[in-house]
């Protein structure tokens, strides 16, 4: 999140869209409410009508998949109507940059196209820049290659009509909710979106969140109270999880992971971005001496000067690999790894295609698995359609601490960094997770000191020193994080201040690119410093009256609650909104009152700097040239879909993504086997694969088994009752399910022919509660999103049939014809 | 109207005898059954120990107070009426983590499954630690690259793959991708990729 969830409630307009927050964040709803009961309007769009809907002013229905079709339809409005915020458009974004002539969208295709490849060369998207290296504009928009005129020419194709076509929802219901939330434009009206994995587990998934970040810098909706763009992330800590680096592609802090063609440390720091606009932070220019400090928190005094302070020890990936999940199972499948994690996880059920996930665990010679409960992973030989004798995989089944039985901190989608207590010890032998690593790897250590082998240094250089008194020390970490001072340093360069070897850093900015500095994750520096652990702090102080609350937990970076803040004040640093002043320059003290400015620099005024101190160009991108499938949003169908032409171009699916062609992997699309729309989310009294929540007698009471849920009409049309056992299937496996026919599924007139949705939760396995189904993975497609190669579970085509144990009816059937 | 927090009522009633006249509190007696369930449980707690912790579902952030009784035993789980963002409040996710702490099905051995072996073994942690240990040392040996294809050095372990885990604290993670980048390993993914 930009922004954070008590931040709702400063919102004039919130969106919910790609999520259904009342059911899965349900407390966080709490805000919303508040936002209402001072007059604020709530939009739900969604596939299906929740419990968030009940709660909506405005509900509308879209085609599971269709969200940039929607969104562009939104652009277009914007423009048409002059709801933009001309201030914020003109100083705060790219939409004034010039693009080069070789930029070109013809079709569905943008220009440097290569189907063989399937990829973009995007250099013809670039921006253009002046002899001295600045970025050429024009600030009157009227120039036909600005970003203003490519975004209305491109968007131009999405009118009411065609949107209506593409997503079902009707004309009246896009018009509703265009206008309601465009009314954000204003300086004094905030607007916000919350979505989830409705938008990102698209082949879309990037640009749907791109289409709409594209709206909130047209209605000058970013760094705001109220504002942002939320992602309201499913687990606790999977915010903490991707800063800390636990993905193949960033190392902690969102530093590109090492790769083979950047041998070298130098070769490393010459990836930073640079610009050669003086006003413009690029804060990103600091990288090296963020990668030299986390050099240090990996090898301590072991990283010198003399070897490139063990950059050679990190393994590098290949120059254009994609080590991915998708791709990881993929080569598991194919029989590339013989040893396998699956810590905290349950991947047997989570994974798309969980039935070639399945299979390919049976491909290992090993498998660590470290869970609270038995799972279908650590347990899948003995799943359903396994013979145990014939399967080779050892797998050691670890019991581990729950959340309440152990000490660290946890980040949540707002950035907040809070710190858990320990409240219990675990039960019997289960250990917490941090422990269990530690010792483990004090084991590999001691087996390669006796036996040794391949490039050892990196084994034996680690430091690997975080006990007191010969225990485990959760805080050793937490200060590793933050980072030190590994040497007296006299005369900082930041500050001229003095500080002492062994000091904990006040924060990020100290850090240096020599070695004299450690930080284990450049974005946590300033969490845990000489003045304390500052996730663990309880004081509800709250001088905006945003409800930031500074002194509760720690945010990062540097404790700002809502970044991006400098875009909400205009260039003289006054709020822009005075009913929500975020920040506030004090001109004659020179300094910033409020929440953390995004940098102590003066307001943009004529000197200052720009607000987006993150890009290289200092402004938010609505044209964005840095990814894979293009630099505007453009709606193509899901890889299955249930029509033959995509009624925007000629391009069917996303060009850009990669299609997997193995066995486990096939796909249909108009095929009338399965005709219909299909669609997975979760319910309020479970979680994730519910490998916690199943194991919950409350809750699996609440809601014991799978079910399908359908409209009333499609239950018509196949003979299925609500309470029916049905039988839901794809290209890729069966699932059994109770039916649940409801209201609050609807059929969608798409391209003048109805389409049915049906949809299923992904909570329950195999192995616990005995009846409660398996999971809804088993059906989803191996597909990605090119960007992130998140799958596409949210569009998909299946059948469903009614399940009785009658034998079926020969073909031809009743009038029906069933 | 005096309006008292839960936890000022929760204190003034744990002194006040039951058949006090609440009215005389300003307080709307139609609550009289949910006082009665809260003093249920305020007595279930009386001497208890309270440690705050965060909630262990989604992403909002949620504060819980796990009650433990003198043996350390968790007792009760309840929301934390101080934390900012929840406010007292949990869904029924998060209303239920007193059942983690106290299940009967939570994994408490060390389990071993031998190749071709259709059950689970009991085994140490000693033994475990040591066998995965040469697991990993001879996955990692075999597969070990110090040059790829284009003869660049790379350095890494391409035989073992990690999943996991956005279920762990930060220093948890941290402490686990150092340790698979410190083996070699690339492939390393965790639930926010799905």
């Amino acid at each position: 999140m930009t922004n954070h969830y008590i931040d709702f409630r400063n919102a004039d307009v919130i969106l919910n869209m790609g999520s259904n927050v009342a059911e899965n964040h349900p407390v966080s709803f709490k805000w919303i409410q508040a936002a209402r009961d001072k007059g604020a309007t709530f939009i739900h769009v969604d596939p299906r009508f929740t419990r968030t809907s009940a709660k909506a002013d405005i509900f509308a229905r879209l085609r599971s998949g269709t969200d940039i079709a929607f969104l562009g339809g939104m652009i277009k409005y914007i423009l048409d109507n002059n709801l933009y915020d001309e201030f914020y458009l003109k100083n705060y974004t790219n939409a004034s940059f010039i693009a080069t002539p070789k930029y070109n969208f013809d079709d569905g295709l943008f220009s440097g196209y290569d189907p063989n490849k399937r990829s973009y060369d995007a250099s013809t998207w670039a921006l253009e820049k002046d002899d001295k290296g600045i970025p050429k504009r024009d600030m009157t928009l009227q120039d036909p290659r600005c970003v203003y005129q490519l975004l209305k020419k491109h968007y131009s194709r999405y009118t009411l009509e065609k949107v209506t076509a593409i997503t079902g929802t009707p004309q009246g219901d896009l018009e509703m909710v265009y206008k309601a939330y465009c009314a954000t434009g204003a300086a004094d009206k905030a607007g916000t979106v919350l979505y989830a994995m409705g938008w990102t587990q698209h082949t879309v998934g990037v640009q749907n969140i791109r289409a709409m970040s594209i709206i909130q810098e047209l209605l000058g909706n970013m760094g705001i109270a109220g504002g942002g763009i939320n992602a309201l992330r499913g687990e606790s800590n999977v915010q903490g999880s991707t800063d800390q680096g636990l993905l193949f592609h960033i190392l902690p802090g969102y530093l590109p992971a090492p790769r083979a063609q950047w041998p070298a440390r130098e070769d490393y720091n010459k990836t930073s971005p640079a610009t050669k606009d003086s006003r413009s932070v690029n804060w990103w220019k600091n990288r090296p001496k963020y990668l030299t400090s986390i050099l240090k928190s990996f090898y301590g005094d072991k990283a010198t000067k003399d070897n490139d302070f063990g950059y050679a020890w990190l393994p590098k990936l290949d120059t254009t690999q994609d080590a991915s999940w998708l791709n990881l199972f993929d080569q598991m499948y194919k029989g590339a790894f013989t040893g396998f994690f699956a810590w905290g996880m349950n991947p047997a059920c989570s994974s798309a295609n969980a039935g070639k996930v399945r299979q390919a665990l049976t491909k290992l010679d090993w498998m660590v698995n470290v869970n609270v409960f038995d799972n279908e992973t650590g347990s899948f030989w003995k799943g359903p359609g396994m013979d145990p004798k014939k399967i080779k995989t050892e797998v050691f089944m670890l019991p581990c601490a729950a959340f309440l039985e152990k000490e660290g901190s946890i980040s949540n989608s707002g950035r907040w960094m809070q710190w858990r207590w320990k409240a219990t010890n675990p039960p019997g032998a289960a250990r917490p997770d941090g422990e269990i690593m530690y010792d483990l790897f004090k084991k590999v250590r001691a087996l390669y000191k006796k036996e040794n082998g391949p490039f050892t240094d990196p084994i034996f250089n680690m430091k690997w020193d975080y006990e007191t008194d010969g225990k485990f020390d959760i805080h050793k970490i937490a200060k590793e994080i933050n980072g030190y001072f590994l040497e007296d340093i006299p005369e900082h360069p930041v500050d001229k201040k003095a500080y002492k070897k062994g000091a904990l850093v006040p924060s990020f900015v100290f850090l240096l690119d020599d070695g004299r500095t450690s930080c284990g994750n450049w974005i946590y520096s300033a969490s845990y410093t000489e003045a304390g652990n500052m996730a663990a702090r309880r004081k509800k102080t709250d001088a905006t009256g945003l409800g930031l609350y500074p002194e509760w937990s720690w945010a990062w970076p540097v404790n700002r609650r809502i970044i991006y803040n400098r875009a909400s004040v205009d260039l003289e640093g006054k709020p822009r909104d005075t009913k929500r002043q975020l920040l506030k320059w004090d001109a004659e003290n020179k300094k910033w009152a409020g929440d953390i400015p995004d940098g102590p620099a003066p307001p943009m005024g004529t000197e200052g700097v720009y607000p987006f101190i993150m890009k290289p160009d200092g402004v938010a991108s609505i044209f964005g040239p840095g990814l894979k499938d293009g630099p505007f949003p453009e709606h193509y169908e899901p890889l299955e879909c249930p029509i033959e032409k995509n009624l925007m171009s000629n391009q069917r699916i996303n060009p850009a993504v990669k299609i997997f062609e193995g066995a486990a992997d096939s796909f249909a699309t108009c095929d009338p086997r399965y005709p219909f729309v299909c669609t997975t989310y979760r319910v309020t009294e479970h979680w994730q694969t519910g490998v916690l929540t199943r194991w919950l007698p409350w809750l699996t009471e609440a809601e014991p088994q799978m079910f399908c849920e359908l409209s009333q009409e499609l239950g018509k049309l196949r003979g299925i009752e609500n309470g029916d056992k049905v039988l839901v299937e794809t290209q890729r496996g069966k699932l059994e399910a109770t039916a649940i026919v409801t209201l609050r599924l609807k059929p969608f007139i798409i391209a003048a022919q109805t389409v049915h949705l049906i949809g299923l939760p992904w909570h329950f396995g195999w192995i616990y509660p005995k009846d409660g189904g398996d999971s809804a993975n088993l059906l989803t497609p191996t597909i990605g999103d090119p960007n992130t190669m998140i799958p596409e579970s949210k569009a998909f085509m299946a059948n469903v049939v009614k399940l009785t144990k009658e034998p079926a009816k020969p073909k031809g059937g009743d009038k029906h014809g069933r | 109207m005096k309006v008292l927090t839960r936890r000022e009522f929760l204190k003034f009633s744990g002194i006040t005898a039951a058949g006090l006249a609440f009215s005389q509190l300003g307080f709307d007696l139609t609550a009289a059954r949910t006082y009665a369930a809260e003093l249920r449980t305020e007595l279930r707690i009386k001497g208890a120990k309270e440690t705050p912790t965060i909630c262990c579902f989604c992403s909002v952030g949620c504060g819980i107070l796990v009650s433990t009784d003198l043996k350390g035993k968790v007792i009760n789980a309840e929301g934390d009426p101080d934390h900012p963002i929840s406010e007292g409040a949990l869904c029924p996710k998060g209303g239920s983590t007193y059942q983690i702490a106290i299940n009967d099905n939570r994994l408490k051995k060390v389990l071993y499954r031998a190749p071709k072996s259709d059950k689970w073994k009991e085994v140490s942690w000693d033994w475990a630690f040591n066998k995965i240990a040469a697991n990993i040392k001879k996955s990692r040996d075999k597969s070990f690259m110090e040059k790829n294809a284009d003869g660049k050095v790379v350095n890494r372990t391409n035989g073992i793959a990690s999943v996991g885990s956005a279920a762990l604290d930060n220093e948890e993670c941290w402490l686990y991708q150092k340790m698979l980048r410190s083996l070699g390993l690339v492939y390393i993914e965790h639930q926010a990729r799905i």
